[in-house]
């Protein structure tokens, strides 16, 4: 059976590159070397098979010109479209999807809004030491995981770059290493930790405060416990961080989402600044859909700002929390909306789902979900790194391209926003 | 493709030896011709300069450094929004442009080509990404190559064939143009929150970054590429580094150039020109630097000049910007990048009230004006680190006018009357010096200028800039406005800019070295150690590594090596 070597997983932000794909007739066979998430992923599921329009209450077939026409209606008319997903595409998808917000006027927004969007907002704070994975492979002996699970989410984090893998200057890998992970609960991650800090939900902000205050010198203002952390191991902790040669911390949404959000992020930024004075430190945000971090990329060098762009002024007007999606939903302000390669059905407030389903909504994606159930114009794409190929950025920003393994009559997210922007064009008289 | 013919203009053309004639410029298909039909449109370009298109050999303008840069100032983003129109895409920002309005805006100061000179070869997708987004001119990118695992093993054993087939092979994987260095070894040693001088061992690799320069100037030469090493030298920034700065120039003087060239491009050369011990005596080494320059054949230098106002500093030189942040305590962005190279990101604020942004203010221009010969010296801002690009025009008008710059001395601290040299110069450059080191120079330092840049020869890309100003003008306000707003810029042919609008927005090409080395055995060999790095220490597989053609959609290639 013939094998695809160096295969790029289309799943979560790890973007492992050495996957080994069986295909034969036209359809993957076997997945080798991904997670069971990723190889669930390659492998196929459930997929749209036709576009639909609704009538009524059903959606009915239709054929991609009349859902493309269709769509570009809705979104023509509109006076304050919102343009939202883009995190499970490549970032040719989010070119075309950018110049279709600008001719349209509308906000642009991705899935960052409800996951790192405060680790962007504590970035514009304070700034960002961090580094590529192949740091951590090579250099780190101390590894801190804060408010992330990879075990479950991140299925080869630990054994392709940050714990289990040998590098350059740890040839011995783990024994090379330690781990500490810091938890609301005792998550798998946490069972393999060499120190378990449990932190009582939200306080992790005054966890944080207290080891920059021990860090820098002033552990005598430090209450005997904090957050629910004896002071003691606070002090133990801050030790292992300022002898440590090369230290990470890996922050995912237990510390994004919870009480404080980027202010949070913030302090965990700021911690790691503050060691500087000490050692090397780097800090990293795990970040969950295997391209959230090209969108940030690609609408930044693009409108000058990571996401929640609105270009009703003709130029990019970024204000996080007056023009994300949740802002734009909860005014009931917007009239339609675009959703491509996301499910804010799914994840949004419930206030902002049922204006959602009250607006004419236009939603692209190779699968079904909740959104689609709610949408009036539903297209079917390829999907990205199996059917098509692309651009993807790693958490670390490290851009691969996405191999097509297979054939497929679905056209590619790419191909319906390009269509879909001429139609648009045609109807405003602009082409 | 239509034809051009631009009447009546005062010429000045370097490479050309055209010095301010009224003379006639014939384009043809995107090339200068020696005639045109009577079909051609007519620009009158009476009363006006004409100029080759600029050519910027250092800006940082695309890859992940920049767009760190952009994300990390939403504030600087702010300073320059300008709405979509029938032609452009929406734009922002000042120090930190969107990659449209980086296209846009030079194109209205004139300039046609850009070298984004800092390029982390794991990353060089994105700068191409980049680059695909940058409309109108051409450019080209620069993979780093000095701090690379690879290299620091191949400097040190001495083996300058191997390091020739690796440089070969990652120019090719990268899609770059030439081999830039950033602090060698310095930012290697940031992986340990450390940092090299030039006679230091770099930490685990017992190799000084001596070595590396001079390790990686013999294999450039080997290869016999378009530029030579282009070279951020050790100790930027810091007090007292003009003797590191005339030591580095003094590794290469025995250098064979392969091709009529320098063999060393020193950039930004005014943030290493620097004399005292510490902040408090700070000084202006210009005249050392600038000394030596005149002197020696085998290195050249663009200027790095600092503009008064608010920037972003940003480069691989990872200890640096740390150092900065420490000063400034503004926000700081660091990120190394495995195997390879590193950066750092800091804002940063060049006061007229602060004595030492006042001298390095002084140094940019004196750097300018006291070397003698203007085809050795390339007049940049190290955008954005000395000042935006978009200040050019500013930092020109000053170097024309000694009015100007006598005027703006008076604002500044007093310091500059006993630190640094500016007020002793009387020198004003002439429209001929300035084309030579915004148009001839950095052309032929690149190697640019046989592959249709730089000049107006026939042959030679119709890349042209009209600037409305009489070259008697002597007025550094009407200097700086006719250089803002071209009256024409005209690119591969096609007026792109007229009275100071874009009109146009055809898409540049990316010019890169595609370069063979022929000595198989070596190859091999390389080959076999740089497979042994990609399967145990990076975390990308080498066949995922080379940027694929799909992000080079317009190329110029230019052959070196063996494939020439």
């Amino acid at each position: 059976m013939p094998t695809v070597t160096d295969v790029v997983c289309p799943l979560c932000g790890c973007l492992c590159d050495d996957i080994r794909v069986e295909v034969e007739g036209n359809a993957v066979k076997k997945v080798r070397g991904a997670c069971a998430v990723g190889r669930a992923k390659i492998l196929g599921h459930g997929r749209l098979k036709s576009p639909l329009l609704r009538e009524g209450d059903e959606l009915k077939e239709c054929s991609y010109e009349e859902a493309i026409k269709r769509a570009a209606e809705i979104l023509a008319a509109a006076r304050r479209p919102l343009l939202y997903g883009w995190s499970c595409t490549v970032c040719e998808t989010h070119k075309v999807g950018i110049l279709l917000a600008e001719v349209l006027g509308g906000v642009i927004d991705n899935t960052a809004s409800v996951c790192h969007g405060p680790t962007v907002q504590a970035v514009q704070g304070v700034g960002l030491p961090t580094c590529t994975l192949g740091e951590v492979k090579n250099r780190a002996d101390l590894v801190i995981f804060w408010g992330a699970n990879p075990v479950e989410a991140h299925g080869n984090h630990m054994r392709r770059y940050s714990y289990l893998t040998k590098g350059w200057f740890r040839p011995e890998g783990k024994k090379d290493r330690k781990l500490v992970v810091v938890d609301v609960r005792e998550s798998r991650t946490a069972r393999m930790a060499d120190i378990f800090i449990r932190v009582e939900p939200n306080k992790d902000y005054l966890v944080l405060a207290a080891l920059r205050a021990i860090v820098n010198g002033f552990a005598d203002v430090v209450p005997e416990s904090v957050g629910g952390v004896p002071k003691e191991r606070l002090v133990e902790l801050a030790e292992m961080m300022k002898t440590a040669q090369f230290g990470i911390i890996f922050f995912g949404m237990g510390l994004t989402q919870s009480r404080y959000k980027h202010n949070n992020i913030e302090q965990a930024i700021s911690l790691v600044r503050d060691l500087y004075a000490f050692t090397k430190f780097a800090i990293m945000p795990m970040r969950g859909h295997y391209n959230v971090t090209g969108f940030n990329q690609v609408c930044t060098w693009q409108t000058g700002f990571p996401f929640a762009v609105d270009l009703a002024r003709g130029y990019a007007w970024y204000n996080p929390g007056e023009t994300a999606a949740n802002d734009v939903l909860s005014r009931k302000e917007c009239d339609a909306a675009l959703i491509v390669a996301s499910d804010p059905a799914a994840h949004f407030p419930a206030e902002c789902v049922k204006h959602l389903a009250k607006i004419p909504l236009v939603v692209i994606d190779p699968y079904p979900s909740p959104t689609t159930e709610i949408a009036d114009v539903v297209i079917p794409s390829a999907v990205c790194g199996v059917e098509a190929e692309g651009t993807a950025y790693r958490m670390d920003k490290v851009p691969l391209r996405l191999r097509k393994l297979v054939e497929t009559e679905f056209l590619t997210d790419e191909e319906i926003l390009e269509r879909l922007l001429d139609e648009v064009l045609k109807i405003k008289g602009l082409q | 493709m239509a034809e051009l013919l631009i009447k009546n203009g005062i010429v000045f053309d370097p490479i050309n030896g055209v010095k301010g004639e009224k003379m006639d410029i014939c384009i043809k298909d995107g090339k200068v011709v020696e005639s045109v039909s009577s079909e051609a449109r007519v620009i009158d370009a009476s009363g006006c300069i004409v100029m080759p298109g600029g050519v910027d050999a250092h800006t940082h303008v695309a890859g992940g450094k920049v767009n760190a840069g952009r994300l990390l100032r939403p504030e600087d983003g702010r300073k320059g929004l300008e709405p979509r129109t029938g032609v452009c895409r929406a734009c922002s920002g000042y120090s930190v442009p969107n990659t449209f309005a980086t296209g846009y805006r030079y194109a209205k100061m004139g300039y046609t080509f850009l070298m984004e000179p800092a390029m982390p070869p794991l990353k060089a997708r994105h700068m191409h990404e980049e680059l695909m987004d940058t409309p109108i001119v051409d450019k080209a990118g620069m993979p780093l190559l000095d701090n690379n695992w690879m290299t620091l093993q191949y400097a040190k054993s001495g083996d300058v064939e191997k390091l020739a087939a690796y440089i070969a092979w990652m120019i090719n994987a990268t899609k770059g143009y030439g081999v830039k260095i950033v602090n060698p070894g310095g930012t290697e040693a940031w992986g340990w929150r450390k940092n090299c001088g030039l006679e230091d061992p770099v930490p685990y690799f017992d190799v000084t970054p001596a070595e590396i320069i001079k390790a990686l100037a013999e294999a450039n030469e080997r290869l016999s590429l378009p530029h030579s090493i282009h070279l951020h030298a050790n100790r930027l920034g810091q007090p007292g580094n003009y003797e590191t700065t005339l030591k580095t120039y003094d590794l290469v003087k025995g250098t064979k150039p392969s091709r009529k060239r320098q063999v060393m491009h020193a950039t930004h050369v005014q943030f290493h020109s620097y004399g005292g011990t510490n902040w408090g005596n700070f000084e202006s080494k210009a005249d050392e630097i600038a000394k030596y320059v005149d002197q020696h054949e085998h290195v050249t230098i663009d200027l790095g000049a600092v503009m008064l106002g608010d920037t972003t500093t940003m480069t691989a030189d990872g200890p640096m910007e740390y150092n900065l942040y420490l000063l400034t305590g503004r926000k700081w962005t660091n990120c190394d990048v495995e195997l390879e190279t590193g950066s750092g990101i800091t804002p940063f604020l060049y006061s007229g009230k602060v004595a030492v942004n006042t001298i390095q203010w002084a140094i940019g221009m004196e750097l300018a004006l006291l070397v003698k010969d203007p085809w050795k010296v390339v007049l940049t801002t190290d955008h954005p680190n000395g000042g935006p690009f978009i200040t050019y025009p500013i930092l020109i008008s000053l170097l024309m006018s000694r009015k100007r710059r006598e005027e703006v001395m008076k604002e500044v601290h007093s310091v500059i009357n006993e630190r640094a040299l500016l007020p002793t110069i009387e020198r004003e450059l002439d429209w001929y010096e300035v084309a030579v080191m915004t148009r001839g120079t950095p052309a032929k330092i690149l190697g640019l200028h046989e592959h249709g840049k730089g000049h107006l020869g026939v042959g030679a890309d119709a890349d042209v800039a009209i600037y409305e100003i009489s070259p008697e003008e002597t007025d550094a306000g009407k200097i700086q406005k006719a250089l803002l707003n071209a009256k024409y810029t005209i690119k591969g042919g096609e007026v792109v800019v007229k009275d100071g609008e874009v009109v146009a927005v055809p898409e540049g090409r990316t010019f890169y070295v595609d370069v063979r080395y022929e000595d198989e055995a070596v190859w091999k060999e390389m080959l076999s150690d740089l497979e042994k790095m990609f399967k145990e220490y990076y975390t990308v597989s080498l066949a995922n590594y080379p940027v694929q053609d799909d992000y080079v959609p317009k190329p110029y290639v230019i052959k070196a090596g063996a494939a020439e």
